[in-house]
């Protein structure tokens, strides 16, 4: 190997590290004001304040309580299996951030354009639920374990639907790779006939995050902090980066699949001049709003009435719509 | 080079998990090494590069199989360190179970290995396919070539799925279950009254 060529592959590593970097950073920036933003929506729909304090209109507050929780003291507690409780916060976190490799960010700002995109972020997210049922079993008490055990029945439930809808939109599309999905034609009569399932996968990713109004892994009232009770100082602070990590991929997954991603929206194309990833960054924000906007307005579900919403409601109607999707792009003639 | 290493790292952590799920003494570690046994696995078939079935691998087993073993795991209360006492008097015929496996695999595959129009079919199995993507390729053969097969196999997991469902599906009598239609279909005229209360008077 010559060495023009050790230079040249060292330059594409050094520029790949930067990529991830660069991601990971952004990823991370994203979570922390996703809490401030959390507060000051939950305040504003509360009629409060929220942060107000540190900083100017409390922007540094995110970073006080990262502060706080690194130097507070990990407690692990003595009957706990420590090497699992250790891994379960760092599993979720990685998972919510290994993620990212797939997400098409812009025209061309993707770190690995694989073929099987959607696939890869369906089994990422799928994983998800190891995180929280490792900490459920390896905290030994009852509040964390029955936290868990919900976690998991939840989440398996809704990944169902989930996986459906995105077999929907792959039928529409008719390819795997999710650069291909954003940039596929969509007349406007596939838009309105995907509409409905838009509408169930945010539902569902609400599940899938155990976001309220389906917290019920969290439970305060029933169950005080289902399974990171026994968490404290950075486990619990991974544990939170990694919740709230979740809900940016999974923001951004919906907009990959539905909003068209880093395009602008409504085929506006004399606005192509602004960067994608501007449009991309604004339809996550809508998404995740709707995150905050649902915790902020609905009361938590109770166990029988989420698992009846996703087996006997959620499940019937997505597959009713897979096999009339696939009937109506044989109708047309305009299976991709 | 690079390629190589990373084979013996998958394939060597593939094994060794796999040896740590029949010995590791705590049944969720079991089932924890037996999910890094599948990842490892994946990984193996990325490299090959048929990503398709990796990443069906990772769906379906990883993420929905076993999540349902730790699930039953993790809620048993079994003593495993008694089980395990008269373990070691079935070591023999698990022993002559796992010879038997070993060597039907070995024929099976030299069989296999030295037939020419194997070899041949090897390189490419479909003309044609070599340029398409896994997914166009797995999916023009499943659908064409093998498409009784393939409606077999679904029928065959249908059939499974509903004695699954038939077995477990009772009516158990005592439970006080919510019933949504009714509590639906019941009007103000037939669910309270009004009375008209005297003052002082009270409610016989």
């Amino acid at each position: 190997m010559s060495i023009d060529r050790e230079i040249e592959m060292f330059l594409a590593f050094a520029w790949m590290l930067g990529h991830i970097i660069v991601l990971i950073v952004g990823v991370l920036l994203g979570v922390a004001y996703l809490t401030y933003a959390e507060r000051k929506v939950l305040g504003a729909m509360q009629r409060r304040q929220g942060p107000m304090t540190v900083g100017p209109w409390g922007l540094l507050q995110p970073i006080a309580d990262g502060v706080k929780l690194f130097s507070k003291e990990t407690i692990i507690p003595s009957q706990a299996n420590k090497i699992v409780f250790l891994l379960a916060p760092v599993i979720l976190f990685a998972l919510a951030l290994v993620a990212w490799a797939v997400i098409p960010v812009d025209k061309d700002w993707v770190l690995a354009n694989i073929n099987v995109g959607i696939l890869y972020l369906f089994a990422i997210s799928s994983l998800g639920v190891y995180g929280i049922i490792m900490a459920g079993w390896a905290s030994n008490s009852r509040y964390a374990f029955l936290g868990g055990l919900r976690s998991a029945s939840q989440m398996v439930s809704y990944e169902v639907s989930m996986g459906l809808i995105i077999v929907c939109v792959i039928l529409c599309t008719g390819s795997l790779n999710l650069q291909e999905i954003v940039l596929a034609p969509r007349p406007i009569w596939m838009q309105i006939w995907l509409f409905p399932m838009f509408i169930v996968f945010l539902i569902s990713i609400l599940a899938e995050c155990n976001r309220a109004p389906f917290d019920l892994p969290e439970g305060e009232s029933e169950i005080t902090g289902g399974f990171m009770v026994e968490y404290s100082a950075m486990t619990f602070a991974l544990f939170f980066l990694g919740e709230y990590a979740n809900m940016i991929l999974m923001s951004a997954m919906a907009t990959t699949l539905f909003l068209g991603g880093w395009l602008p929206p409504f085929g506006m194309w004399f606005l192509d001049f602004v960067p994608g990833i501007v449009w991309f960054g604004l339809k996550t924000c809508a998404i995740l709003f709707f995150f905050l906007w649902a915790r902020a307005t609905l009361p938590r579900f109770r166990y029988d009435q989420l698992m009846r919403l996703g087996w006997k409601i959620f499940l019937p109607l997505t597959l009713l719509w897979v096999v009339g999707t696939a009937g109506l792009l044989l109708a047309f003639d305009a299976l991709p | 080079m690079i390629l190589a290493a990373v084979f013996y790292l998958f394939a060597f952590i593939l094994l060794l998990s796999g040896f740590l799920v029949i010995t590791a003494r705590n049944p969720v570690h079991s089932v924890l090494f037996l999910i890094l046994a599948f990842f490892n696995a994946a990984g193996l078939f990325v490299l090959l590069g048929a990503e398709f079935i990796a990443m069906i691998l990772v769906i379906v087993y990883v993420g929905a199989v076993a999540v349902l073993f730790l699930f039953v795991v993790m809620m048993l209360d079994i003593d495993f360190a008694h089980l395990r006492k008269g373990a070691m008097q079935y070591v023999p015929l698990g022993l002559l179970v796992g010879v038997i496996l070993l060597t039907e695999l070995v024929i099976s595959v030299s069989a296999w290995q030295f037939n020419s129009l194997s070899q041949q079919n090897l390189a490419v199995p479909e003309i044609g396919l070599n340029a398409a993507t896994n997914t166009q390729a797995l999916g023009a053969v499943l659908y064409t070539q093998y498409v009784y097969a393939f409606q077999l196999a679904g029928l065959i997991l249908l059939v499974a799925m509903i004695g699954a469902i038939v077995l477990t599906h009772r009516v158990r009598p005592g439970v006080r279950k919510q019933s949504i239609e009714s509590q639906n279909a019941r009007r103000p005229e037939e669910a309270m009254e009004i009375l008209k209360v005297q003052s002082g008077a009270g409610i016989s």
